[in-house]
Protein backbone atom coordinates (compact mmCIF):
# COMPACT_ATOMS: atom_id res chain seq x y z
CA UNK A 1 0.00 0.00 0.00
CA UNK A 2 1.34 3.37 -0.78
CA UNK A 3 0.42 6.34 1.77
CA UNK A 4 0.90 9.65 1.42
CA UNK A 5 3.58 10.09 3.94
CA UNK A 6 5.28 7.73 1.63
CA UNK A 7 4.61 10.14 -1.51
CA UNK A 8 5.85 12.79 0.18
CA UNK A 9 8.56 11.58 1.46
CA UNK A 10 10.11 9.85 -2.19
CA UNK A 11 8.90 13.46 -3.53
CA UNK A 12 10.82 15.07 -1.12
CA UNK A 13 13.70 13.27 -0.95
CA UNK A 14 13.56 13.37 -5.05
CA UNK A 15 13.98 16.82 -4.88
CA UNK A 16 16.58 16.91 -2.10
CA UNK A 17 19.07 14.10 -3.57
CA UNK A 18 19.02 15.34 -7.39
CA UNK A 19 19.25 19.02 -7.66
CA UNK A 20 20.77 19.01 -11.19
CA UNK A 21 20.70 16.82 -14.19
CA UNK A 22 24.32 15.95 -13.93
CA UNK A 23 23.70 13.50 -10.59
CA UNK A 24 21.93 11.16 -12.59
CA UNK A 25 24.23 8.22 -13.33
CA UNK A 26 23.93 4.89 -13.63
CA UNK A 27 25.95 2.10 -12.17
CA UNK A 28 27.11 -0.11 -15.00
CA UNK A 29 29.23 -3.22 -14.02
CA UNK A 30 29.63 -5.63 -16.23
CA UNK A 31 30.50 -9.08 -15.05
CA UNK A 32 32.01 -11.80 -17.18
CA UNK A 33 30.03 -15.17 -17.68
CA UNK A 34 32.27 -16.58 -20.68
CA UNK A 35 34.87 -15.76 -22.99
CA UNK A 36 34.25 -12.21 -24.39
CA UNK A 37 30.29 -12.50 -22.68
CA UNK A 38 29.72 -9.94 -20.04
CA UNK A 39 26.49 -10.01 -18.25
CA UNK A 40 24.74 -5.96 -16.68
CA UNK A 41 22.89 -6.94 -14.24
CA UNK A 42 19.77 -4.70 -13.75
CA UNK A 43 18.45 -4.28 -10.05
CA UNK A 44 15.78 -6.74 -8.85
CA UNK A 45 13.28 -4.60 -8.17
CA UNK A 46 10.20 -2.80 -9.47
CA UNK A 47 10.93 0.44 -12.22
CA UNK A 48 11.74 3.40 -10.15
CA UNK A 49 13.14 6.90 -9.79
CA UNK A 50 15.78 4.96 -6.90
CA UNK A 51 16.74 2.89 -9.86
CA UNK A 52 16.35 4.91 -13.04
CA UNK A 53 14.47 2.44 -14.27
CA UNK A 54 17.51 0.06 -14.67
CA UNK A 55 15.58 -3.39 -13.46
CA UNK A 56 16.70 -5.51 -16.86
CA UNK A 57 19.60 -7.66 -17.84
CA UNK A 58 21.79 -7.08 -20.79
CA UNK A 59 24.82 -8.86 -22.33
CA UNK A 60 28.01 -7.70 -24.08
CA UNK A 61 29.55 -9.97 -26.45
CA UNK A 62 32.74 -9.08 -28.06
CA UNK A 63 33.74 -10.36 -31.67
CA UNK A 64 36.79 -9.41 -33.85
CA UNK A 65 34.29 -6.87 -35.72
CA UNK A 66 33.07 -5.46 -32.95
CA UNK A 67 31.13 -4.73 -30.01
CA UNK A 68 27.38 -6.79 -29.65
CA UNK A 69 24.89 -6.06 -27.25
CA UNK A 70 21.60 -7.54 -26.60
CA UNK A 71 19.20 -5.02 -24.67
CA UNK A 72 20.06 -1.54 -24.37
CA UNK A 73 18.46 -0.33 -21.18
CA UNK A 74 15.70 1.83 -20.28
CA UNK A 75 16.47 5.08 -21.23
CA UNK A 76 19.15 7.23 -23.69
CA UNK A 77 20.86 8.62 -20.66
CA UNK A 78 21.58 4.56 -19.90
CA UNK A 79 22.79 3.97 -23.72
CA UNK A 80 25.10 6.70 -23.60
CA UNK A 81 26.68 5.18 -21.01
CA UNK A 82 26.58 1.20 -21.83
CA UNK A 83 28.01 2.65 -25.07
CA UNK A 84 31.27 4.27 -23.29
CA UNK A 85 31.12 1.36 -20.67
CA UNK A 86 31.07 -1.88 -23.67
CA UNK A 87 33.71 0.11 -25.62
CA UNK A 88 36.17 0.58 -22.59
CA UNK A 89 35.60 -2.98 -22.29
CA UNK A 90 36.05 -4.87 -25.93
CA UNK A 91 38.25 -1.76 -27.23
CA UNK A 92 35.86 -2.17 -29.79
CA UNK A 93 32.91 0.00 -31.32
CA UNK A 94 29.07 -0.88 -31.05
CA UNK A 95 28.07 -3.02 -34.46
CA UNK A 96 25.25 -4.53 -33.26
CA UNK A 97 22.31 -4.07 -30.47
CA UNK A 98 19.62 -7.15 -30.90
CA UNK A 99 16.47 -6.04 -29.04
CA UNK A 100 14.44 -9.20 -27.19
CA UNK A 101 11.11 -7.44 -27.38
CA UNK A 102 9.00 -4.50 -26.84
CA UNK A 103 9.19 -3.51 -22.83
CA UNK A 104 10.85 -0.56 -21.95
CA UNK A 105 13.46 -1.60 -19.30
CA UNK A 106 14.97 -3.44 -22.27
CA UNK A 107 14.60 -1.32 -25.19
CA UNK A 108 15.27 2.55 -24.61
CA UNK A 109 18.80 2.45 -24.42
CA UNK A 110 19.16 1.52 -27.82
CA UNK A 111 18.01 5.36 -28.87
CA UNK A 112 21.86 5.96 -28.48
CA UNK A 113 22.86 3.85 -31.45
CA UNK A 114 22.46 4.65 -35.09
CA UNK A 115 19.27 2.66 -36.34
CA UNK A 116 20.87 0.44 -38.61
CA UNK A 117 23.12 -1.04 -35.95
CA UNK A 118 19.83 -1.86 -34.09
CA UNK A 119 17.66 -5.04 -34.90
CA UNK A 120 14.68 -6.81 -34.03
CA UNK A 121 12.16 -9.38 -34.95
CA UNK A 122 9.56 -8.67 -37.85
CA UNK A 123 6.92 -9.06 -35.15
CA UNK A 124 8.54 -6.28 -32.94
CA UNK A 125 8.83 -4.10 -35.50
CA UNK A 126 5.20 -4.11 -36.55
CA UNK A 127 3.68 -2.88 -33.14
CA UNK A 128 2.77 0.50 -33.49
CA UNK A 129 4.60 3.16 -32.92
CA UNK A 130 1.97 4.71 -30.23
CA UNK A 131 2.61 1.30 -28.55
CA UNK A 132 5.74 2.40 -27.95
CA UNK A 133 5.40 5.97 -27.16
CA UNK A 134 2.49 5.05 -24.77
CA UNK A 135 5.84 3.11 -22.46
CA UNK A 136 7.36 6.11 -22.98
CA UNK A 137 4.56 8.28 -21.66
CA UNK A 138 4.45 5.59 -18.78
CA UNK A 139 8.33 5.44 -18.49
CA UNK A 140 8.79 9.66 -18.05
CA UNK A 141 5.72 9.72 -15.01
CA UNK A 142 7.89 7.01 -13.31
CA UNK A 143 11.72 8.32 -13.71
CA UNK A 144 11.42 12.06 -14.75
CA UNK A 145 14.69 13.35 -15.77
CA UNK A 146 16.45 10.15 -15.77
CA UNK A 147 14.32 9.96 -19.18
CA UNK A 148 15.54 13.22 -20.58
CA UNK A 149 15.72 13.12 -24.61
CA UNK A 150 14.39 9.45 -24.91
CA UNK A 151 12.18 9.23 -27.86
CA UNK A 152 11.19 6.05 -29.35
CA UNK A 153 12.67 4.64 -32.65
CA UNK A 154 11.91 1.60 -34.61
CA UNK A 155 15.57 0.04 -34.99
CA UNK A 156 16.30 -0.13 -38.15
CA UNK A 157 17.34 -4.02 -39.19
CA UNK A 158 15.43 -7.03 -39.29
CA UNK A 159 16.56 -10.07 -37.53
CA UNK A 160 17.47 -13.10 -39.71
CA UNK A 161 16.33 -16.59 -40.12
CA UNK A 162 18.86 -18.62 -38.83
CA UNK A 163 21.95 -18.21 -37.55
CA UNK A 164 24.21 -14.62 -38.33
CA UNK A 165 27.88 -14.77 -37.73
CA UNK A 166 29.86 -11.12 -36.63
CA UNK A 167 33.27 -10.89 -36.49
CA UNK A 168 33.37 -14.77 -36.06
CA UNK A 169 31.50 -15.30 -33.70
CA UNK A 170 28.28 -17.64 -34.52
CA UNK A 171 24.68 -16.20 -32.70
CA UNK A 172 22.06 -18.42 -32.90
CA UNK A 173 18.55 -16.00 -33.52
CA UNK A 174 15.18 -18.15 -32.08
CA UNK A 175 12.18 -15.92 -32.63
CA UNK A 176 10.11 -16.99 -29.73
CA UNK A 177 6.72 -15.34 -27.82
CA UNK A 178 4.89 -15.71 -24.98
CA UNK A 179 6.25 -12.89 -22.44
CA UNK A 180 5.18 -10.88 -25.27
CA UNK A 181 4.07 -11.11 -28.49
CA UNK A 182 7.53 -11.53 -29.58
CA UNK A 183 10.43 -12.51 -28.09
CA UNK A 184 14.04 -13.19 -29.41
CA UNK A 185 16.21 -15.55 -27.43
CA UNK A 186 20.19 -15.91 -29.06
CA UNK A 187 22.72 -18.81 -27.94
CA UNK A 188 26.71 -17.64 -28.19
CA UNK A 189 28.18 -20.68 -29.32
CA UNK A 190 31.83 -20.05 -28.67
CA UNK A 191 30.49 -19.78 -24.98
CA UNK A 192 27.34 -22.22 -25.17
CA UNK A 193 25.05 -19.16 -23.36
CA UNK A 194 21.92 -18.93 -23.46
CA UNK A 195 20.59 -14.90 -23.57
CA UNK A 196 17.12 -15.84 -23.00
CA UNK A 197 15.48 -11.81 -22.80
CA UNK A 198 12.65 -12.25 -20.74
CA UNK A 199 11.39 -15.80 -21.51
CA UNK A 200 13.61 -16.81 -18.74
CA UNK A 201 13.52 -15.07 -15.14
CA UNK A 202 16.11 -15.98 -12.21
CA UNK A 203 15.18 -15.34 -8.63
CA UNK A 204 12.78 -12.47 -9.55
CA UNK A 205 9.05 -13.22 -10.27
CA UNK A 206 8.29 -13.42 -13.83
CA UNK A 207 6.24 -10.25 -15.16
CA UNK A 208 3.34 -10.81 -17.53
CA UNK A 209 1.96 -7.95 -18.98
CA UNK A 210 1.65 -9.29 -22.15
CA UNK A 211 1.67 -12.58 -21.56
CA UNK A 212 0.21 -15.48 -23.49
CA UNK A 213 1.07 -18.17 -20.66
CA UNK A 214 0.68 -21.16 -22.97
CA UNK A 215 2.96 -20.18 -25.87
CA UNK A 216 5.26 -18.65 -22.77
CA UNK A 217 5.30 -22.25 -22.05
CA UNK A 218 6.03 -23.53 -25.30
CA UNK A 219 9.13 -21.31 -26.00
CA UNK A 220 10.47 -22.79 -22.42
CA UNK A 221 10.26 -26.36 -23.34
CA UNK A 222 12.19 -25.16 -26.67
CA UNK A 223 14.89 -23.45 -24.63
CA UNK A 224 15.31 -26.39 -22.56
CA UNK A 225 15.62 -28.82 -25.09
CA UNK A 226 18.57 -26.84 -26.62
CA UNK A 227 22.46 -27.67 -25.40
CA UNK A 228 23.65 -24.63 -23.93
CA UNK A 229 25.70 -24.08 -20.90
CA UNK A 230 24.71 -21.32 -18.45
CA UNK A 231 21.70 -18.91 -19.35
CA UNK A 232 21.61 -14.97 -18.99
CA UNK A 233 17.98 -14.17 -17.41
CA UNK A 234 16.31 -11.25 -18.45
CA UNK A 235 15.66 -10.20 -15.07
CA UNK A 236 17.70 -11.86 -11.43
CA UNK A 237 21.38 -13.29 -11.63
CA UNK A 238 23.53 -15.50 -14.09
CA UNK A 239 21.99 -19.26 -13.64
CA UNK A 240 25.53 -21.29 -14.35
CA UNK A 241 23.29 -24.41 -14.86
CA UNK A 242 21.42 -24.88 -18.04
CA UNK A 243 17.94 -25.70 -16.34
CA UNK A 244 17.42 -24.02 -13.13
CA UNK A 245 16.22 -20.66 -14.21
CA UNK A 246 14.22 -21.93 -16.54
CA UNK A 247 12.30 -24.76 -14.21
CA UNK A 248 12.02 -22.13 -11.98
CA UNK A 249 10.35 -19.80 -14.58
CA UNK A 250 8.00 -22.96 -15.68
CA UNK A 251 7.27 -23.25 -12.02
CA UNK A 252 6.08 -19.62 -11.30
CA UNK A 253 3.77 -19.39 -14.30
CA UNK A 254 2.46 -22.93 -13.52
CA UNK A 255 1.80 -21.74 -9.36
CA UNK A 256 0.20 -18.44 -10.80
CA UNK A 257 -2.36 -19.83 -13.47
CA UNK A 258 -3.26 -22.50 -11.13
CA UNK A 259 -3.88 -20.10 -8.05
CA UNK A 260 -5.62 -17.63 -10.20
CA UNK A 261 -7.84 -20.54 -11.58
CA UNK A 262 -8.71 -21.62 -8.19
CA UNK A 263 -9.14 -18.19 -6.40
CA UNK A 264 -12.09 -17.45 -9.33
CA UNK A 265 -13.25 -20.87 -8.44
CA UNK A 266 -13.19 -20.45 -5.15
CA UNK A 267 -14.99 -16.41 -5.06
CA UNK A 268 -12.26 -14.16 -4.37
CA UNK A 269 -11.96 -11.34 -5.61
CA UNK A 270 -9.11 -9.62 -7.30
CA UNK A 271 -7.85 -8.27 -3.88
CA UNK A 272 -8.05 -11.33 -2.26
CA UNK A 273 -5.97 -13.19 -5.07
CA UNK A 274 -3.56 -10.34 -4.86
CA UNK A 275 -3.05 -11.17 -0.63
CA UNK A 276 -2.44 -15.72 -1.35
CA UNK A 277 0.09 -16.85 0.06
CA UNK A 278 3.43 -17.11 -1.98
CA UNK A 279 4.39 -20.86 -1.26
CA UNK A 280 7.71 -21.67 0.17
CA UNK A 281 9.56 -23.11 -2.38
CA UNK A 282 9.82 -19.34 -4.02
CA UNK A 283 11.48 -17.42 -0.81
CA UNK A 284 14.03 -16.59 -3.10
CA UNK A 285 11.69 -14.95 -5.57
CA UNK A 286 12.45 -11.22 -5.70
CA UNK A 287 9.03 -8.83 -6.22
CA UNK A 288 7.09 -11.98 -6.09
CA UNK A 289 4.33 -10.26 -4.15
CA UNK A 290 4.24 -7.62 -6.35
CA UNK A 291 4.21 -9.58 -9.57
CA UNK A 292 1.54 -11.47 -8.40
CA UNK A 293 -0.67 -8.34 -7.68
CA UNK A 294 0.68 -7.41 -11.37
CA UNK A 295 -0.66 -10.79 -12.72
CA UNK A 296 -3.79 -10.89 -11.28
CA UNK A 297 -4.46 -7.40 -12.66
CA UNK A 298 -3.75 -8.98 -16.17
CA UNK A 299 -4.74 -12.42 -16.13
CA UNK A 300 -7.95 -12.27 -13.47
CA UNK A 301 -10.70 -10.91 -16.07
CA UNK A 302 -10.26 -13.67 -18.37
CA UNK A 303 -10.21 -16.03 -15.85
CA UNK A 304 -13.30 -14.54 -14.86
CA UNK A 305 -15.15 -14.38 -18.01
CA UNK A 306 -13.98 -18.43 -18.65
CA UNK A 307 -14.97 -19.73 -15.22
CA UNK A 308 -17.74 -18.00 -13.77
CA UNK A 309 -21.09 -19.50 -15.15
CA UNK A 310 -23.27 -16.93 -17.21
CA UNK A 311 -26.76 -16.22 -15.12
CA UNK A 312 -28.56 -13.81 -16.89
CA UNK A 313 -31.82 -14.51 -17.77
CA UNK A 314 -33.04 -12.83 -20.94
CA UNK B 1 -24.62 46.62 22.98
CA UNK B 2 -26.75 44.08 21.17
CA UNK B 3 -25.03 44.05 18.39
CA UNK B 4 -21.90 43.08 19.74
CA UNK B 5 -24.00 40.55 21.90
CA UNK B 6 -24.57 38.71 17.96
CA UNK B 7 -21.26 39.20 16.68
CA UNK B 8 -20.06 36.64 18.17
CA UNK B 9 -23.10 34.57 17.65
CA UNK B 10 -22.60 35.07 13.83
CA UNK B 11 -19.30 34.08 14.04
CA UNK B 12 -20.23 30.89 15.01
CA UNK B 13 -23.16 30.14 12.83
CA UNK B 14 -20.67 30.75 9.67
CA UNK B 15 -18.15 28.34 11.00
CA UNK B 16 -19.98 25.80 12.06
CA UNK B 17 -21.02 24.03 8.26
CA UNK B 18 -16.98 24.47 7.41
CA UNK B 19 -16.23 22.74 10.55
CA UNK B 20 -18.47 19.84 10.31
CA UNK B 21 -16.20 17.38 8.51
CA UNK B 22 -13.01 16.14 10.51
CA UNK B 23 -9.42 17.35 9.36
CA UNK B 24 -8.20 14.63 6.82
CA UNK B 25 -5.35 12.18 8.26
CA UNK B 26 -4.79 11.99 4.75
CA UNK B 27 -4.95 15.73 3.89
CA UNK B 28 -6.41 16.01 0.55
CA UNK B 29 -7.02 19.04 -1.21
CA UNK B 30 -10.64 17.96 -2.04
CA UNK B 31 -11.81 16.30 1.11
CA UNK B 32 -13.69 18.81 2.44
CA UNK B 33 -15.34 19.93 -0.98
CA UNK B 34 -15.84 16.45 -2.08
CA UNK B 35 -17.05 15.16 1.76
CA UNK B 36 -19.46 17.83 2.06
CA UNK B 37 -20.77 17.15 -1.75
CA UNK B 38 -21.69 13.48 -1.08
CA UNK B 39 -22.19 13.45 2.94
CA UNK B 40 -24.02 16.48 3.28
CA UNK B 41 -21.60 19.25 5.10
CA UNK B 42 -23.57 18.78 8.39
CA UNK B 43 -22.53 15.41 8.38
CA UNK B 44 -21.19 13.41 11.80
CA UNK B 45 -18.21 12.12 10.69
CA UNK B 46 -15.19 9.74 12.33
CA UNK B 47 -12.29 8.19 10.76
CA UNK B 48 -11.82 4.75 12.24
CA UNK B 49 -9.53 2.22 11.16
CA UNK B 50 -11.65 -0.78 11.44
CA UNK B 51 -13.30 0.34 8.41
CA UNK B 52 -10.58 -1.64 6.00
CA UNK B 53 -10.15 -0.15 2.54
CA UNK B 54 -7.91 -2.83 0.96
CA UNK B 55 -6.47 -2.61 -2.32
CA UNK B 56 -3.16 -3.95 -4.37
CA UNK B 57 0.53 -1.99 -3.46
CA UNK B 58 -0.02 -0.34 -7.24
CA UNK B 59 -2.20 0.75 -9.69
CA UNK B 60 -1.52 -1.91 -12.43
CA UNK B 61 -4.34 -0.71 -14.54
CA UNK B 62 -6.13 2.60 -13.95
CA UNK B 63 -8.87 1.37 -15.53
CA UNK B 64 -10.04 -1.65 -13.48
CA UNK B 65 -8.38 -0.73 -10.22
CA UNK B 66 -10.13 -3.49 -7.34
CA UNK B 67 -11.16 -2.10 -3.79
CA UNK B 68 -12.40 -4.18 -0.58
CA UNK B 69 -14.29 -2.15 2.27
CA UNK B 70 -14.28 -4.84 5.03
CA UNK B 71 -16.04 -2.95 8.18
CA UNK B 72 -16.75 -6.43 9.77
CA UNK B 73 -15.32 -4.87 12.38
CA UNK B 74 -18.00 -2.97 12.80
CA UNK B 75 -21.27 -3.63 13.96
CA UNK B 76 -24.72 -2.14 12.86
CA UNK B 77 -23.19 -0.71 9.04
CA UNK B 78 -26.06 0.32 6.90
CA UNK B 79 -24.80 1.59 3.58
CA UNK B 80 -21.56 1.76 2.18
CA UNK B 81 -19.84 4.29 -0.14
CA UNK B 82 -16.55 4.22 -2.39
CA UNK B 83 -15.17 7.47 -3.03
CA UNK B 84 -12.34 8.51 -5.02
CA UNK B 85 -11.29 12.09 -3.78
CA UNK B 86 -9.46 13.21 -7.26
CA UNK B 87 -11.84 11.56 -9.85
CA UNK B 88 -14.10 13.57 -12.04
CA UNK B 89 -16.47 11.30 -10.81
CA UNK B 90 -15.73 10.94 -7.16
CA UNK B 91 -18.43 8.52 -6.07
CA UNK B 92 -18.42 4.65 -7.22
CA UNK B 93 -20.55 3.03 -5.73
CA UNK B 94 -22.89 3.93 -2.89
CA UNK B 95 -24.22 0.12 -1.08
CA UNK B 96 -26.88 -0.14 0.69
CA UNK B 97 -27.46 -3.36 2.86
CA UNK B 98 -29.51 -5.17 4.43
CA UNK B 99 -29.24 -9.38 4.88
CA UNK B 100 -25.37 -9.07 4.23
CA UNK B 101 -22.25 -8.84 6.22
CA UNK B 102 -20.79 -5.15 5.74
CA UNK B 103 -18.21 -6.21 2.59
CA UNK B 104 -18.00 -4.73 -0.62
CA UNK B 105 -15.39 -5.37 -3.42
CA UNK B 106 -15.76 -3.20 -6.65
CA UNK B 107 -13.24 -1.98 -9.35
CA UNK B 108 -13.31 1.42 -10.00
CA UNK B 109 -11.36 4.24 -12.81
CA UNK B 110 -8.52 6.32 -11.38
CA UNK B 111 -8.02 9.35 -12.93
CA UNK B 112 -4.76 10.02 -11.09
CA UNK B 113 -2.83 9.89 -7.67
CA UNK B 114 -5.46 10.06 -5.10
CA UNK B 115 -7.31 9.08 -1.85
CA UNK B 116 -9.48 6.20 -2.16
CA UNK B 117 -11.81 5.86 0.69
CA UNK B 118 -14.60 3.45 2.08
CA UNK B 119 -16.95 5.27 3.96
CA UNK B 120 -19.79 3.86 6.07
CA UNK B 121 -22.93 4.76 7.69
CA UNK B 122 -24.16 3.62 10.72
CA UNK B 123 -27.57 3.03 12.00
CA UNK B 124 -28.18 6.60 13.70
CA UNK B 125 -27.27 8.13 9.94
CA UNK B 126 -23.32 8.93 11.21
CA UNK B 127 -20.21 8.00 8.83
CA UNK B 128 -16.98 6.12 9.97
CA UNK B 129 -14.33 6.67 6.91
CA UNK B 130 -11.28 4.52 6.11
CA UNK B 131 -8.96 4.55 3.22
CA UNK B 132 -5.49 5.10 1.98
CA UNK B 133 -3.57 6.93 -1.12
CA UNK B 134 -2.77 5.44 -4.61
CA UNK B 135 -0.73 6.64 -7.08
CA UNK B 136 -1.92 5.67 -10.50
CA UNK B 137 -0.97 6.44 -14.57
CA UNK B 138 -3.96 9.00 -15.42
CA UNK B 139 -6.66 8.85 -17.78
CA UNK B 140 -8.81 5.82 -16.33
CA UNK B 141 -12.11 8.06 -16.90
CA UNK B 142 -11.13 9.93 -19.70
CA UNK B 143 -9.98 6.92 -22.30
CA UNK B 144 -12.71 5.16 -23.94
CA UNK B 145 -13.65 1.92 -22.70
CA UNK B 146 -12.25 -1.32 -24.34
CA UNK B 147 -15.97 -2.75 -25.66
CA UNK B 148 -16.27 0.87 -27.36
CA UNK B 149 -12.51 0.41 -29.19
CA UNK B 150 -13.71 -3.19 -30.18
CA UNK B 151 -17.49 -1.90 -31.05
CA UNK B 152 -19.20 -4.76 -29.60
CA UNK B 153 -20.47 -4.05 -26.41
CA UNK B 154 -23.94 -3.74 -27.37
CA UNK B 155 -23.98 -7.32 -28.21
CA UNK B 156 -22.93 -8.31 -24.56
CA UNK B 157 -25.60 -5.74 -22.83
CA UNK B 158 -27.59 -7.07 -19.95
CA UNK B 159 -25.25 -10.50 -20.06
CA UNK B 160 -24.52 -11.53 -16.26
CA UNK B 161 -21.53 -14.26 -15.08
CA UNK B 162 -22.22 -14.73 -11.04
CA UNK B 163 -21.47 -17.27 -8.41
CA UNK B 164 -22.73 -17.82 -4.76
CA UNK B 165 -20.24 -19.50 -2.05
CA UNK B 166 -20.95 -20.83 1.33
CA UNK B 167 -18.60 -21.92 4.04
CA UNK B 168 -16.67 -21.69 7.06
CA UNK B 169 -16.92 -17.30 6.78
CA UNK B 170 -20.36 -17.23 5.73
CA UNK B 171 -21.64 -16.58 2.21
CA UNK B 172 -20.07 -14.69 -0.85
CA UNK B 173 -21.81 -13.71 -3.89
CA UNK B 174 -19.74 -12.30 -6.75
CA UNK B 175 -21.68 -11.03 -9.68
CA UNK B 176 -20.01 -9.91 -13.41
CA UNK B 177 -21.82 -7.66 -15.28
CA UNK B 178 -21.34 -6.39 -19.14
CA UNK B 179 -21.53 -2.68 -19.69
CA UNK B 180 -19.01 -0.23 -21.46
CA UNK B 181 -19.78 2.39 -18.46
CA UNK B 182 -19.11 5.39 -20.36
CA UNK B 183 -18.62 8.41 -18.13
CA UNK B 184 -19.59 11.01 -20.26
CA UNK B 185 -15.73 12.23 -20.72
CA UNK B 186 -14.99 11.05 -23.77
CA UNK B 187 -15.06 12.54 -27.17
CA UNK B 188 -18.75 11.95 -28.83
CA UNK B 189 -19.93 9.14 -26.08
CA UNK B 190 -22.77 10.31 -23.96
CA UNK B 191 -22.26 9.41 -20.18
CA UNK B 192 -24.14 5.82 -19.95
CA UNK B 193 -23.55 3.37 -16.96
CA UNK B 194 -25.18 0.47 -15.18
CA UNK B 195 -27.01 2.61 -12.48
CA UNK B 196 -28.91 0.51 -9.65
CA UNK B 197 -28.76 -3.46 -8.87
CA UNK B 198 -30.75 -4.99 -5.87
CA UNK B 199 -30.02 -8.51 -5.04
CA UNK B 200 -32.97 -10.29 -3.10
CA UNK B 201 -34.29 -13.98 -2.12
CA UNK B 202 -37.43 -14.88 -3.89
CA UNK B 203 -39.48 -14.53 -0.78
CA UNK B 204 -38.18 -11.32 -0.95
CA UNK B 205 -35.66 -10.84 1.89
CA UNK B 206 -33.28 -8.58 0.04
CA UNK B 207 -29.47 -8.53 0.58
CA UNK B 208 -28.73 -5.14 -0.56
CA UNK B 209 -28.94 -2.31 -3.37
CA UNK B 210 -26.23 -0.75 -5.32
CA UNK B 211 -26.11 2.44 -6.96
CA UNK B 212 -23.78 2.77 -9.46
CA UNK B 213 -21.79 5.61 -10.84
CA UNK B 214 -19.69 5.39 -14.37
CA UNK B 215 -16.37 5.97 -11.98
CA UNK B 216 -17.28 2.01 -11.08
CA UNK B 217 -15.10 0.43 -13.74
CA UNK B 218 -15.76 -1.42 -17.69
CA UNK B 219 -17.85 -4.57 -17.06
CA UNK B 220 -18.61 -4.03 -13.14
CA UNK B 221 -17.88 -6.87 -10.48
CA UNK B 222 -18.74 -6.86 -7.32
CA UNK B 223 -18.64 -9.49 -4.53
CA UNK B 224 -20.67 -8.97 -1.51
CA UNK B 225 -21.32 -11.16 1.52
CA UNK B 226 -25.02 -12.15 2.06
CA UNK B 227 -26.38 -13.68 4.89
CA UNK B 228 -28.92 -15.61 3.42
CA UNK B 229 -27.36 -18.96 4.04
CA UNK B 230 -27.01 -19.68 0.39
CA UNK B 231 -30.66 -19.67 -0.76
CA UNK B 232 -31.44 -18.85 -4.29
CA UNK B 233 -30.26 -14.64 -4.82
CA UNK B 234 -32.49 -13.04 -7.57
CA UNK B 235 -30.85 -10.08 -9.27
CA UNK B 236 -32.22 -7.04 -10.53
CA UNK B 237 -30.76 -4.36 -12.18
CA UNK B 238 -31.08 -0.96 -14.70
CA UNK B 239 -28.81 1.12 -16.82
CA UNK B 240 -29.03 4.78 -17.56
CA UNK B 241 -30.65 4.21 -20.83
CA UNK B 242 -33.60 1.77 -18.85
CA UNK B 243 -32.32 -1.59 -20.26
CA UNK B 244 -33.15 -4.20 -17.65
CA UNK B 245 -30.82 -6.65 -16.26
CA UNK B 246 -32.09 -10.55 -14.75
CA UNK B 247 -30.00 -13.00 -13.53
CA UNK B 248 -30.65 -15.76 -10.97
CA UNK B 249 -27.71 -17.01 -8.85
CA UNK B 250 -29.17 -20.63 -7.66
CA UNK B 251 -28.82 -21.82 -4.41
CA UNK B 252 -25.97 -23.48 -2.94
CA UNK B 253 -25.50 -25.68 0.20
CA UNK B 254 -23.07 -25.11 3.20
CA UNK B 255 -19.83 -26.66 2.50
Amino acid sequence: MIDRRTLLAGGAGLLAARPVAAALTYAITPQPVGEGLWIVRGADEPIAASNGGAIANLAIIATDAGTVLVDAGPSLRYGEQLKRVAIALTGKPVVRVYLTHLHPDHDFGSMAFAPETVAATDAFRAFPLSEHQGFGDGMYRLLGDWMRGTEFRMPGRSVPVGPEVIGGRTLRLLPLAGHSASDLALVDERSGVLIAGDLVFHDRAPSTPHADLARWKQSLATLRALPHRGVIPGHGPFDPSAHAAIDQTVAWLDWVEGALRGAVQGGLDMVEAGALPIPPRFAALKAARYELQRSVAHLYLGLEAELLPRVDQR
Amino acid sequence: MTSLRFFPLAGLLVATPAAALPDDPLQSPMWEFVGSQILGADASVRFDPRVRVVMPQIAENQRVFPVTVDARGIAGVRRIVVMIDLNPIQKAVDYQLREAEPYLSVRVKLDQRTPVRGLVQLADGSWLAGGSWIDAAGGGCSAPPVSRVKGDWAQHLGEVRGEQWTGGSGGTLRLAFRHPMDTGLVDNIPAYHLEEVTVATAGGKRVGTLQIQAATAEDPVFTLRPRTAGEELRITGRDTNGVGYAALIPAVRAR
